[in-house]
């Protein structure tokens, strides 16, 4: 391989990394804060991609916007839909058994599915990425490197300080923290905990969301993506450590580049890969790499 | 934990009803029910690891295909193999990967455990989905179907549906025949115990992981057997049999028919797999057929929101309404 | 009454959780026919020693004997069959089970027989006959067959003891048995612990004071992990150091 090529590939595992760490963050942050395991996060990721697909016409047809507008959208609906999940579904899974949740957040995922199936249809779709991020950075003689996924990773970059700045420096991130770890001493602070909770799981969805718009001109819209991401994300926090927000970050970056140097230098068990590191790090530490924190 | 005399009855009206299906119901009928009594093996086989033991494992799948696939592998490819020896493989293959993935998981705990253990069936997919191990992603074909030989006559002929319904339906007596025994053996009261409090037991003197590791291994057999069934009874597999859908499926059999009882798993499997039926049924949903996992997630949240104890706990749930007697 | 030999001991236990300092250099011994307890206040590390004397959490450092033997490297489960059994503040019964099969569970540790999938458990003489004999002992004999979590809170913590004895141990580690008892559920249990003290090693772990002074034939005091005095009651109760943490004024 040689340099550009590595380089390449060292771009795109980051790139791919990083998105994983934006999905898997949602994910481990409402297992840590409010202890449910949620099937259906995968589904977010899947919707977030159908909406730069879906709402791309909408917006530029009533507001004339394009990409960023349409990502602008696709948050606060986010948010919303988030929002409105917790308050109508999530909260009763609280205090119900892992089986439960692991269950209902199953049917969950049949049913966002044939929705979208009903709504938007099975097709793969294409999202184009705005223009002027559709270039490509020149790597050495003979290779370069699209700008787009450049784009993304500096996003994902900007949100991980976002979250980092926002759980450390902030009364928000403080009570956040202590709402993990001691429910009755929140509540007891006045803070009321079930607003808490349900803007954590919007910012949750919202993540994930962001993390389908965002890749979806790189990765394409179809309607399979969100089975797959989930999937990834579940090693990514088993490997991580459940409820570690550092460790869902470090195990994304590690899984994004044994899958990616994988599918170069070993095609044929590329898949398998990811699972022979979570098989190896588990036999080391069972926990994961990181305690909650 | 006994079962009370109504409860037996029931069993054994239902065993005899199953032998008689075949006389008045269509092939097609003959065909669903072989399949659901497939089924309700690998229900019974998770029943032994979640409700009786207390693992939640959502990689049952994993051990079905990987017997199916052995299944086909093992069998030369143009001669019929004996199930004598082609069952015990294939059940062994499936065993063993349980072994490995018991090692493993059974040194975490909770929700850990469910998502290692859904990782680890994943594994098992994509070596089978992508390596040549699998041999393609569209499934292989078994040319040849096994023989039942007793000396130089074959007892059964396994491609005939009608036969090979009967020995379905004598797999399914015999897996539950031998939970049943297991269940109620020191090893099972071990289990119940362990699922029950297993802080209590290690108190008490007894090591958790050997015994969760046997139950592992000893669900990852039953598993194999359906997976063998299943490979025979179309003579075809495919990586989507090792998929996280089907031990999805393989959980709400169990929660819906009714966890912690070994006729829940039939039973749960009986209904899961007649809702799919209606589900897709054109007659009764129209349009919505083409759609019908959206009923089907519907059916899977309403049955674990207001369905507990699943249908076999219906009539106490029912029974402590006002009106009745309330235990 | 002197007591016999010793038969668990903790040597120098230390225990350390990230920064804090849980168990400082603790030693206890708890000899054969002698009610051995163990009071402090909350925090003081009571339960920590507990742990780590049953085997439920490692030490950082010391050593822990049963029997003469140095289990430091034994599991919980593998020293519960050597003879050590414990009770836990918060009951660890088995509420579906009947009194009788909650027993016969526990006896069955010291004979599983896991391989013979082919016999009844329920059937089993072995464990039965044990069993039966640990009910009748604490007082359950008529409760053989009521569910579990149909007893009275008492009858719940008559059983966990019958449990711990349906093992046949030697030494018994009671956590707070006396926890949530009325006036005349406590003078049982204290009747069962002095019937149970010739042919055992009791450690309790109590914070009824009345009880502790009544029935303990040594008491060891523990302050902020350490251990601040151990000595028989009389001495205990006039001990300076012990009234000033611990008991109040002296009377």
């Amino acid at each position: 391989m040689d340099l550009a090529t590595f380089l390449v590939q060292c771009l795109n595992s980051i790139q791919f990394g990083l998105l994983l760490f934006l999905v898997a963050s949602g994910l481990t942050l409402i297992f840590g804060i409010m202890g449910i395991i949620n099937l259906a996060h995968g589904s977010f990721y899947m919707i977030g991609a159908y909406m730069a697909y879906g709402l791309a016409p909408v917006v530029a047809g009533s507001v004339g916007g394009g990409f960023f507008t349409t990502l602008a959208f696709g948050l606060l609906l986010s948010v919303v839909v988030g929002y409105l999940l917790e308050w109508a579904f999530f909260s009763y899974l609280y205090d119900r058994e892992h089986l439960q949740q692991v269950l209902m957040t199953y049917g969950l995922i049949l049913v966002f599915d044939e929705l979208r199936s009903i709504v938007v249809g099975d097709d793969v779709h294409g999202v184009a990425p705005p223009a002027w991020l559709a270039g490509s950075i020149p790597l050495g003689e003979l290779m370069s490197y699209p700008v787009y996924r450049l784009f993304i990773s500096a996003v994902c970059i900007a949100l991980a300080i976002g979250m980092y700045f926002v759980f450390t420096r902030t009364r928000l991130g403080m009570m956040i923290r202590a709402g993990s770890s001691n429910r009755e001493m929140v509540q007891s602070l006045g803070i009321d905990i079930k607003i808490l909770y349900r803007f954590v799981f919007a910012a949750g969805v919202a993540l994930a969301a962001l993390a389908g718009m965002i890749a979806a001109p790189v990765s394409s819209v179809y309607p399979g993506m969100g089975d797959q991401v989930l999937i990834i994300c579940f090693v990514v926090v088993v490997i991580g450590g459940i409820g570690s927000v550092r460790g869902a970050l470090l195990a994304a970056l590690l899984i994004g580049a044994v899958d990616t140097f994988g599918k170069v230098l070993l095609p044929g068990a590329a898949g398998v890969l990811i699972y022979v590191l979570m098989a190896a790090i588990l036999l080391w530490k069972p926990a994961g790499l990181f305690r909650a924190g | 934990m006994t079962t009370s005399r109504p409860a037996i009855v029931l069993c054994l009206a239902a065993v005899a009803g199953l032998a008689l299906y075949p006389l008045f119901a269509s092939d097609f009928g003959v065909d669903l029910t072989t399949k659901i009594l497939i089924y309700a093996i690998l229900a019974l086989s998770l029943e032994l690891l979640v409700g009786q033991t207390g693992l939640v494992c959502f990689g049952q799948a994993a051990f079905f295909g990987i017997a199916a696939y052995a299944t086909v592998r093992f069998s030369p490819e143009y001669a019929a193999a004996a199930v004598w020896w082609l069952l015990p493989a294939a059940v062994a293959a499936a065993a063993l990967f349980a072994l490995l993935m018991g090692a493993l998981s059974l040194r975490t705990r909770g929700v850990y455990f469910i998502m290692v253990t859904l990782a680890f069936s994943q594994m098992a997919y994509y070596v089978i989905h992508d390596t040549p191990v699998g041999g393609g992603t569209d499934g292989i074909y078994l040319n040849v179907l096994p023989s039942v030989p007793i000396g130089p006559t074959q007892l059964l002929d396994l491609g005939d549906p009608l036969q090979f319904y009967y020995v379905a339906l004598g797999a399914v007596v015999a897996c539950f025949g031998l939970l049943a025994l297991v269940l109620r053996s020191r090893f099972g009261r071990a289990l119940a115990g362990m699922r029950a409090n297993e802080q209590r037991m290690r108190a008490t003197g007894f090591p958790t992981y050997p015994y969760q590791l046997a139950a592992f291994v000893l669900s990852g057999a039953i598993a194999g057997v359906a997976g063998f069934l299943f490979a025979v009874k179309d003579g075809f597999v495919n990586p989507e049999l090792l998929s996280w859908h089907l031990s999805g499926a393989a959980l709400v059999m169990i929660i819906l028919g009714g966890l912690g009882h070994l006729r829940g798993a039939v039973l749960g499997a009986f209904a899961l797999s007649l809702l799919e039926e209606l589900f897709q049924s054109r007659e009764l949903v129209g349009g919505f057929a083409d759609h019908w996992h959206l009923g089907l997630g519907a059916s899977i949240i309403a049955c674990v929101a207001f369905l507990p104890r699943g249908l076999i706990g219906l009539p106490q749930m029912l029974r402590a309404r006002p009106g009745g007697d309330s235990r | 009454m002197s007591a016999g030999e010793i038969l668990l001991a903790g040597r120098g236990i230390r225990r350390v959780w990230g920064g804090l300092v849980a168990l400082d250099e603790v030693s206890i011994e708890v000899r054969r026919g002698e009610v051995h307890a163990l009071i402090g206040t909350n925090g003081a590390g009571k339960s920590t020693l507990v742990n780590i004397l049953a085997g439920e959490i490692p030490p950082t450092a010391g050593r822990v004997e049963l029997l003469g033997r140095d289990v430091g490297a034994w599991s919980q489960p593998r020293r519960a069959r050597a003879g050590l059994a414990r009770s836990y503040q918060r009951t660890t019964i088995f509420p579906e089970f009947s009194v009788l099969e909650n027993c016969r569970l526990c006896a069955q540790a010291k004979h599983p027989r896991p391989w013979a999938f082919w016999s009844a458990a329920a059937r089993c003489e072995t464990s039965l006959d044990a069993a039966r004999r640990a009910a009748v002992r604490v007082g359950l004999g008529d409760d053989l067959h009521r569910k579990a979590g149909l007893l009275s809170h008492g009858g719940r913590r008559q059983l966990e003891i019958g449990m711990c004895l349906a093992t046949r141990p030697r030494v018994l580690l009671l956590d707070e048995p006396l926890a949530g008892m009325g006036a005349e559920e406590t003078e049982r249990m204290l009747a069962l612990i002095e019937e149970l003290r010739p042919d055992h090693g009791i450690l309790l772990v109590e914070h009824d004071m009345d009880a502790v002074f009544r029935i303990a034939d040594r008491i060891t005091v523990m302050v902020n992990g350490q251990v601040i005095a151990s000595d028989l009651p009389g001495a205990i109760r006039n001990d300076p150091d012990v009234q000033a943490a611990y008991l109040g004024e002296p009377a």
